[in-house]
């Protein structure tokens, strides 16, 4: 495989049309008309390049249930979406808690080679949220752990989420907060509203999200450190953070590609494939997500890419899994939600899916400036072009999109991690042995 | 189109008709009428008001929905269910004349006769009918019909009583070609 | 009309076709006509995933008067206690060539799910799915007030009902409201504020947390089952409380007007929600309520079974 690539005519986010040398593993120059030598040219006919997506919410579920998805397979379905770098949920089995699962996890994704799999470590130990976990030695680990999230479970008791905040100051890590008050939330199947009413579905009051929020921030301004919410899916909760970032506190926020463009209507079918945690929510939170993301509110935007074994889905909505896939879709997604409704600019985008959560996570190498000297982490993107979701073409070994069947912009050609191409003409490469 | 029957006709044959069944049956004491909806029940209303007014009684006259006994209801859509009235008299031991409009295949009378089956046991069933326009399907016979009117498959014969049509008339026509 | 999953599914026609059918089908119920062939070589199954007798044998013996074959498949004993999937189940229906499938399921949409998918080809009653709805509950319902007090006409239009009680876990209530508005009926709901669900405002009734403000106005009061585990979630402080604001008794009874009607779908708390007083009371619909079950549903089985399944248009 060639490690020179020339991508030809690419407008970059900011619009300017270059063309774009990729050597070792680096961009090796950025200009007009780069004559080739030994490079392999990629005409991509006036296509968007972005520097390559980072997620900082992705479920691999390995270790523990392979069935679903595992490093490998999410890694694949990673780079075809566009993504260079996933951070892996800690809510595996054995629990991400130790030095020894994160290395593990980090070791499996090195082995794939299809982008960075950067692990999060457990807040408490199982996520039970009794005592923390070994915070310290999965940061100190060859995983350089530094965003630590209970994720699938809130982190309910605040004093030990005072100590987490805390904790993490010692190496600059940020606890991620899924918000979810449990006492609320007490077998909640769905938003509750109109649409739970009638349906007779528990539900999910956007306070038990919101009411966790204002806690948190005011505990992450107590002990002056860093605070990240994950998936925010109500107008009060972008109202909340608003105002904290307002008094200066260090909270970063994301939303799903999900929750910008799904409502509780969709629920209306009692189908789970759009049963998800938190619920998808009213179409009036769905524009609030919208604006708070334009406007920087909320940072990024991250999948919760959650694969689940058809027979999770396959039954009735409250004994069905929560969750999602996300990988595949979520650039198509943003463009729909975010570029084409005009709210955002192509740079913006680049800003959320690339630039922030690489700051967030304290990613090396990733979510840089499309710049020569940096790392060829990259996405090419043909905007003016569409596809269907076909729930049997995904790349995860899952098949939970909620998109099948779903028209949507934006067809991604490209990838390139650490200079190689990982997927070419929209078709995943193979890489090493695997 | 053709008219087969006039309002006159039709008065004429249930006239007939009731002096037959009062004749066959030796008067009215024994003899219970039941109509199948829809223009059956009210061609059995008819009848039973002739009958009275040569009798000068009145004659018990009820409804017998076949609905629920049709063997062809899976070839078609669900069908409203109509009302079953039998008279406060019973059929028990009574001379039943069931009355339709039209016989054709027979099938009708007999989900007629099973439904009468599950109301009690009549000592006679006698059957009138206003039009028979033949191709039976099964042995099934009239006793006292208002016209025989010989027909092709591809026709159909359409009974207007004016209780329900507006006007009385029996007219023949041709199938419309699908 | 293919299933019954929601009263939402029906528009007034259809409604009325199965009241209609129905009024026909008692008056033969009440003659000494006890089996019709309507349905010979149908098969219906009642999968009952949730313990409920009195609908179950309801079901049964509506099949059974229209002489389909009836097939039980119950909870206890079953593949589904031993956490058979649902879509297993409806495979297994399917392969034993079920026509109708009855279902009674603790979770909400499972009727639908039945329907939805490919699993089964057959017809899907809903007998109740968790706390969404149970339409023929509904039908019975409307069927019972029609025959007291339907002023010769088709529909409900000009009347007054209350549903009284836990509404928030009523799938009874939900197929109520919808069904009784579409008849025209006024609904009035009438729970604490903790028992009525959060979005009730677009639902087509009143609402109210005064039951002694609504009771002389109603010409029907629906009184609905207290779960015992209700107190222990919170939502009210105890059984007495709630019987002393929610509870019709002999006193309350009196406040109403001569003619109304005391509804329950059963199987009553006496004592909590109602007294015995007025569950034996004159006016008390509530055994009436259980044989018109028998000729609605076998109106519901004859309108979906009788006629070719490839008919797609209205009754």
């Amino acid at each position: 495989m060639s490690s020179k690539y020339i991508l030809k005519s690419v407008v970059l986010p900011n619009g300017d049309k270059r063309d774009i040398a990729i050597e070792d593993g680096f961009i090796s120059a950025v200009s007009q008309n780069i004559a080739p030598t030994s490079h392999v040219v990629i005409d991509t006919k006036g296509s968007r390049v972005l520097p390559g997506l980072v997620d900082l919410h992705t479920h691999l579920r390995e270790p523990g249930r392979e069935d679903a998805e595992t490093v490998l397979t999410g890694s694949r379905a990673g780079a075809k979406g566009g993504f260079t770098a996933l951070s892996a949920m800690a809510n595996t089995s054995p629990v991400a808690d130790t030095a020894g699962v994160v290395e593990q996890v980090y070791r499996l994704g090195q082995d794939a080679g299809y982008l960075d799999v950067f692990p999060i470590g457990a807040v408490t130990k199982g996520l039970v949220g009794e005592s923390l976990s070994e915070i310290g030695a999965m940061a100190d680990s060859i995983a350089r752990v530094r965003i630590f999230s209970d994720d699938g479970n809130c982190v309910f008791d605040p004093l030990l989420m005072r100590r987490a905040l805390e904790y993490v100051k010692k190496f600059g890590g940020v606890i991620a907060q899924h918000a979810q008050d449990p006492r609320l939330t007490v077998g909640s199947q769905m938003n509750e509203g109109e649409i739970s009413a009638r349906l007779g579905l528990k539900g999910w009051p956007a306070v038990a999200e919101e009411a966790i929020i204002a806690r948190d921030v005011l505990l992450a301004d107590h002990v002056k450190s860093r605070l990240h919410i994950c998936h925010v899916t109500t107008a009060g909760g972008v109202e909340i953070i608003r105002w904290a970032k307002q008094r200066g506190i260090d909270v970063t926020a994301e939303v799903t590609p999900h929750h910008l463009l799904l409502t509780d209507e969709l629920t209306t079918s009692y189908d789970p494939i759009f049963k998800v945690n938190p619920p998808l929510r009213t179409s009036d939170d769905v524009h609030a997500l919208r604006e708070a993301l334009a406007e920087g509110v909320i940072d990024i935007v991250a999948t919760d890419h959650a694969p689940h074994p058809v027979e999770s889905k396959e039954c009735e909505w409250q004994e069905a899994s929560f969750g999602m896939l996300g990988l595949e879709t979520a650039l198509s997604i943003v463009q729909k939600t975010m570029v084409e409704t005009q709210l955002m600019t192509w740079e913006q985008v680049a800003d959320r899916m690339s630039l922030a959560p690489a700051r967030i996570g304290g990613y090396k190498n990733q979510g840089q400036e499309i710049a020569v000297g940096s790392a060829a982490n990259l996405v090419v993107i043909d905007p003016s072009k569409n596809w269907q979701v076909d729930r049997d073409l995904t790349m995860s070994k899952a098949t939970n999109t909620p998109y099948h069947g779903l028209t949507l912009p934006g067809v991604i050609t490209h990838t390139f991690y650490e200079g190689r191409a990982t997927v070419i003409d929209s078709v995943v490469q193979k890489i090493g042995d695997v | 189109m053709n008219v087969v029957l006039s309002a006159e006709d039709i008065s004429r044959a249930l006239t007939r008709i009731s002096h037959e069944i009062l004749e066959r049956n030796h008067g009215s004491t024994n003899v219970a009428i039941l109509g199948i909806p829809t223009r059956g029940a009210h061609l059995a209303l008819r009848v039973a008001e002739i009958m009275a007014k040569i009798e000068g009684t009145n004659i018990p006259c009820g409804t017998l929905d076949i609905t629920l006994h049709r063997d062809d209801l899976r070839l078609r859509p669900p069908r409203a269910i109509m009302p079953t009235l039998i008279p406060q008299s019973g059929i028990e031991g009574r001379d039943v004349v069931l009355i339709d409009d039209v016989l054709f295949s027979g099938r009708t009378i007999r989900s007629a006769l099973d439904a009468l089956g599950e109301v009690g046991r009549p000592k006679t069933v006698q059957l009138a009918v206003l039009v028979d326009r033949g191709h039976r399907e099964l042995p099934i016979k009239a006793d006292f019909v208002g016209k025989n009117l010989p027909s092709s498959l591809d026709q159909s014969v359409r009974v207007s009583l004016t209780e329900i049509d507006g006007r009385d008339e029996v007219v023949i026509e041709s199938r419309k070609q699908p | 009309m293919k299933h019954l999953l929601s009263i939402a599914d029906l528009n007034l026609q259809e409604a009325i076709g199965i009241l209609d059918t129905a009024t026909e089908l008692s008056r033969i119920n009440d003659g000494q006509i006890k089996k019709l062939p309507t349905l010979r070589g149908r098969t219906v199954v009642n999968l009952f995933a949730e313990d409920s007798t009195r609908t179950r044998i309801s079901f049964e013996a509506a099949a059974k008067r229209l002489s389909a074959d009836v097939i039980n498949f119950s909870a206890k004993g079953s593949s589904i206690s031993k956490g058979e999937s649902l879509k297993d189940t409806a495979m297994t229906l399917q392969a034993m060539g079920a026509d109708a499938v009855v279902i009674r399921h603790s979770a909400s949409g499972a009727a639908q799910r039945l329907a939805d998918n490919q699993w089964m080809s057959g017809a899907v009653i809903n007998a109740g799915d968790g706390t969404h709805e149970h339409p023929s509950q509904a039908l019975l319902d409307a069927f019972t007030i029609r025959k007291h007090l339907g002023k010769g006409s088709s529909d409900l239009q000009g009347l007054h009902v209350a549903i009284v009680g836990d509404i928030l876990h009523s799938r009874v209530a939900r197929s109520n409201v919808l069904l009784l508005a579409l008849l025209g009926a006024k609904v009035t709901l009438v729970a604490p504020p903790t028992l009525l669900p959060i979005g009730i405002k677009k639902w087509p009734c009143a609402v109210s947390y005064d039951f002694d403000s609504v009771l002389p106005y109603v010409d029907a009061v629906m009184m609905l089952r207290v779960q015992q585990e209700r107190m222990t979630e919170l939502f009210f402080p105890n059984a007495r409380e709630y019987s002393r604001y929610y509870g019709l008794n002999a006193e309350r009874m009196r406040t109403l007007k001569p003619a109304a009607l005391i509804m329950h779908p059963g199987p009553m708390n006496r004592g909590l929600e109602i007294s015995a007083e007025v569950a034996d009371s004159a006016r008390s619909v509530i055994t009436e309520q259980v044989s018109n079950g028998v000729s609605v549903r076998m109106a519901i089985l004859y309108v979906l079974l009788a006629g070719s399944s490839l008919d797609v248009g209205s009754f």
